[in-house]
């Protein structure tokens, strides 16, 4: 069974949806002591750094790193790649799992933001989760700030600068895009996810 | 490199897509759901589904219709017409919309669209603005263009954007329908007004038409319906066109 965490910001039908599509069997839950019957766990995000402050309130944030620790493949989407970094200048005062390391930032004034629609990314050989997504592939972005790149990076992105689209180590696994908004491609990437 | 969008507008009456489908069936002609996954497979970035009519009756049809779009669509997904309060937005991403689209509503209560943004996001929130050249400016108009708002267009995006939208989808009410292209105009007034994204709308009718709005018009993404459902152009065609010319669009996809 494939957790959906769901920490009361936003709309998880869209992931629900996608997951339903490739037959995964899906449990949408808010309850922390669920993520230790499931196999696997999504954390997708959505909106506002700030929004994950219910997450140490409730226990979900150290039940998500519990789970992680015990090697259950774990995929941040979006906000939820995000909080795998050690935090945002969106919102200072929070932190996040440090899981990669560096703070997500604003983009630059030189592009307009949020970044909005299909960009490319360029994926790097061996990443487990972009298994078999072609170069220079395109994917749905809707975000205003954005993850550094690091070594654990699988896929670059350029917008204003170069940031990490999608993270990778070990169990632990990051989009910043939305495999579930991003057509075949996307669908693609969450097979992967489902067969680790 | 970010691309230019093509978004595919599905006009909708009592549960049926309206602008000129030439499907043979007639059974099967207009159902949003088909349109939608037809348009998706030719290349379409995103799909708009407006309501039309957007009576308070037919709440429930649009709902469903909404429900059966989205349920095997994995390209955004973004429903307009009729949204009121925050209590219609909700049902619309409940039934599976990623966005929602809002124009009188918004002009007539801008806190609405921090209200929606507020709870799903600035992502999900496009703020619709018809706008008429008046000769000097572009006035604003709501309740599907039959009534005038006094408000200048360009101040009313910079309104929309500061109270929390993501999103400008800016229909030219003097080329609607036209297929003599977009306002590049209006486009660029807005576009470069604001810091979000701005879908351009109304006036598409060729490959060159598109590539004008993108470069005069500054648009990140336009957005036809009846050159699409008339077949004039093919999606798949229209952005390899695009492509040809340097815009950089998702081609092949």
């Amino acid at each position: 069974m494939i957790a959906i965490v769901d920490y009361g910001a936003g709309n998880l039908n869209s992931v629900k949806k996608a997951f339903d599509h490739l037959g995964a069997e899906i449990l949408v839950t808010d309850q922390p002591q669920t993520l230790a019957t499931a196999d696997k766990i999504v954390f997708p995000g959505v909106g506002h750094f700030s929004s994950l402050r219910t997450l140490d309130r409730s226990g979900m944030a150290k039940a998500l790193l519990h789970a992680a620790s015990t090697g259950k493949p774990l995929l941040g989407i979006c906000l939820g790649m995000q909080w795998l970094f050690e935090g945002s200048e969106e919102c200072n005062d929070i932190s996040g799992a440090g899981i990669f390391p560096g703070k997500c930032r604003q983009f630059p004034s030189s592009v307009k933001s949020p970044h909005v629609g299909w960009n490319s990314v360029a994926a790097k050989e061996g990443s487990r989760l972009l298994r078999g997504v072609a170069q220079n592939s395109f994917v749905y972005y809707t975000h205003s700030f954005h993850a550094p790149l690091v070594t654990e990076t699988t896929a670059a992105t350029e917008y204003g600068l170069q940031f990490s689209g999608a993270v990778e180590r070990g169990n632990i696994f990051g989009v910043q895009f939305h495999p579930e908004k991003s057509g075949d491609v996307g669908l693609s990437i969450l097979k992967n996810f489902c067969e680790l | 490199m970010l691309t230019k969008r093509i978004i595919a507008c599905l006009d909708m009456d009592g549960g049926r897509v309206v602008k000129g489908v030439r499907f043979k069936n007639l059974r099967d002609a207009g159902d949003p759901a088909e349109c939608a996954a037809a348009h998706a497979r030719s290349g379409a970035d995103e799909i708009v589904l407006l309501d039309i009519t957007a009576t308070s009756g037919n709440r429930n049809t649009l709902l469903e219709a909404v429900r059966s779009t989205a349920h095997s669509l994995f390209v955004p997904f973004t429903v307009g017409g009729g949204i009121r309060q925050l209590d219609d937005a909700a049902a619309v991403f409940d039934a599976g919309a990623d966005k929602i689209a809002i124009n009188s509503a918004a002009v007539r209560e801008p806190a609405l669209i921090g209200a929606i943004a507020g709870r799903f996001g600035s992502q999900a929130v496009v703020v619709a603005i018809d706008a008429r050249s008046t000769g000097d400016r572009f006035e604003v108009y709501i309740s599907g263009g039959r009534v005038p708002t006094g408000r200048d267009a360009v101040d009313w995006a910079r309104e929309a954007t500061a109270c929390g939208a993501g999103e400008i989808l800016l229909t030219s009410m003097d080329r609607d329908g036209t297929q003599s292209g977009f306002d590049c105009e209006l486009v660029r007034a807005v576009a470069e007004a604001v810091s979000i994204p701005v879908i351009a709308s109304g006036g598409a009718g060729s490959a060159r038409d598109f590539i004008e709005v993108f470069r005069e018009g500054r648009a990140d993404a336009a957005l036809a319906a009846s050159i699409f459902h008339f077949g004039l152009e093919n999606i798949g065609e229209l952005k390899s066109e695009l492509s040809d010319a340097g815009i950089p669009v998702r081609w092949p996809c």
